[in-house]
């Protein structure tokens, strides 16, 4: 019982073999991540800022696309992407499916809780900065939003991870990510041991990001 | 007290309504340079209603409030360009608790007024140093006393040299023994020559200290002249019901 588990969970010799593959999964992985990280938070935050000038124009189209974002399926906006895309000439390629598809999940998020820190900053402090002269969207750079971003950290470190660990997604439109790469090298290998290598894998990248999250809360917990 | 200059900030018919309950009904005020006029009143009387209308954080109904020969509620007037010669103190501090108390008097002068760093950090130390607090420049508001930050948020205000400040009580936020560090320096600008505008409940300071009370109720001024006239002999019955119940007698 214990040597079947362990010739197929932790088989070395398939361990070995396929090493090189979950390695080159991983760089993929982490790439797709960092970009998701970058742009997510990045329009989410410009999204945010545009949203307070509070200009209807383009503050409803910013909260319709938060909500449908937020409540869409990343699986299935992903897939609308790679496989419908082409239909309307669209063509791209699961890479960037996957960074746009999740990009946008995360900048969806990211907006709403930008928002709410945004909102959650007192009016004195706006009449602070307006008294002083400061415009709307100076008090809003200089003053509101770092007090905003601050408040966002804890919730954003969480949806951010959560949201990174879909680049497992890419795995069925044809990236060769971790999970692409381990399910390949099961097939061929007929043995489990790679799977146990992906999560591992999955595990060498995020149990780092969860220490960072834990530890950038705690370094941005507010203090009055 | 100069009756004779002509007033720095002058209030006429001023009428503010919130959802059309009217709470100002007609207020005329004429501020003198380097006068201090100390504003009193029952709660709900709109003290601050006055005073914020006067940078218009509150847009006035109707009226006009003329600062320095600038008509601030004509529709060509530039609010941000007045609002950099009227300083504001607020009761709760406001100060922005992202940035160091020289952070906090230094935003403006770079953003608003254009100056160099180097030229705003002069400024922004000499004016610290003006309340007693150059000391403390690298403090973040949190790290400081109550008595402390009101004194910065001052400091903030006064870095722009503004003709005007206004004060909406800003010392009843304040621990008592920490008050008295606050109005001496309300004290040290008013010998400077500052004009200043105070809604307070602190009557020993006002007799000490200001040219003028103003007593304030339902949104009208009832009653105004010098301290020892408004605190020793009110022609109003209404100014000395509640002068007796804030015990100012
Ligand atoms: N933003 C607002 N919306 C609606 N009503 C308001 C608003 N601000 C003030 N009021 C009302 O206007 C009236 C005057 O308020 P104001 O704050 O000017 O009084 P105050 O004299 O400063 O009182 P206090 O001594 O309690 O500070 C009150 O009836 C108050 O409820
Ligand atoms: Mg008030």
């Amino acid at each position: 019982m214990l040597a079947r588990l362990q010739e197929n969970f932790f088989n070395l010799d398939v361990a070995w073999r396929y090493l090189p593959s979950i390695g080159e999964g991983m760089i993929v992985t982490i790439h797709l991540a960092v970009l998701i990280v970058f742009t997510g938070l990045g329009l989410g935050l410009l999204l945010a800022f545009l949203r307070a000038l509070q200009w209807r124009v383009l503050s409803w189209p910013i909260v319709i696309f938060a909500d449908i974002f937020r409540a869409l399926p990343p699986l299935v906006v992903l897939i609308i992407f790679y496989f419908a895309g082409p239909f309307v000439g669209i063509r791209m390629s699961g890479f960037v499916a996957t960074w746009l598809s999740l990009s946008l999940a995360l900048a969806a998020f990211a907006e709403e809780i930008f928002w709410a820190g945004i909102l959650s900053v007192g009016r004195g402090q706006w009449e602070a900065a307006r008294s002083t002269g400061l415009r709307y969207g100076q008090t809003l750079g200089y003053v509101v939003l770092p007090q905003a971003v601050r408040l966002a950290i804890p919730p954003l470190t969480n949806r951010t991870i959560a949201v990174t660990k879909m680049t497992a997604l890419a795995s069925v439109v044809a990236v060769e990510e971790i999970l692409a790469n381990a399910a390949t090298a099961q097939a061929y290998s007929a043995n489990t041991t790679p799977l146990t290598m992906a999560a591992i894998a999955y595990l060498v990248i995020f149990v780092p990001l969860v220490a960072f999250s834990r530890w950038i809360e705690h370094r941005f917990a507010w203090k009055h | 007290m100069s009756t004779t200059s002509e007033p720095i900030l002058r209030v006429e018919g001023l009428h503010k309504s919130f959802a059309g309950v009217e709470v100002l009904h007609g207020v005329d005020l004429a501020v003198a340079p380097q006068e201090l006029v100390f504003i009193i009143g029952p709660s709900g009387s709109g003290k601050s209603t006055l005073l914020r209308c006067c940078n218009r954080l509150e847009e006035p109904t109707s009226g006009r409030i003329v600062v320095d020969g600038t008509d601030i509620t004509a529709r060509s007037t530039d609010i941000n360009v007045v609002r950099r010669g009227i300083g504001m103190v607020f009761q709760s501090f406001n100060l922005y608790p992202h940035m160091s108390a020289l952070g906090n008097v230094t935003l403006a002068l770079t953003k608003v007024l254009g100056k160099s760093r180097a030229e705003a950090t002069e400024i922004g130390r000499a004016a610290l140093d003006r309340v007693g607090l150059l000391f403390k420049e690298a403090a973040f508001p949190n790290e400081l006393s109550g008595g402390q930050q009101q004194r910065v948020a001052i400091a903030r205000a006064l870095a722009l040299e503004p003709k005007v400040m206004l004060f909406d009580e800003p010392t009843s936020a304040l621990d008592p023994e920490l008050v008295g560090s606050v109005l001496a320096v309300m004290r040290d600008m008013r010998l400077s020559g500052m004009t200043m505008i105070v809604v307070s409940h602190e009557m020993r300071f006002a007799r000490d200290a200001a040219d003028r009370v103003v007593f304030m109720d339902a949104g009208r001024i009832v009653e105004e002249g010098p301290p020892e006239q408004i605190f020793t002999r009110p022609q109003h019955q209404r100014t000395s019901t509640f002068l007796e119940a804030v015990g100012g007698h």
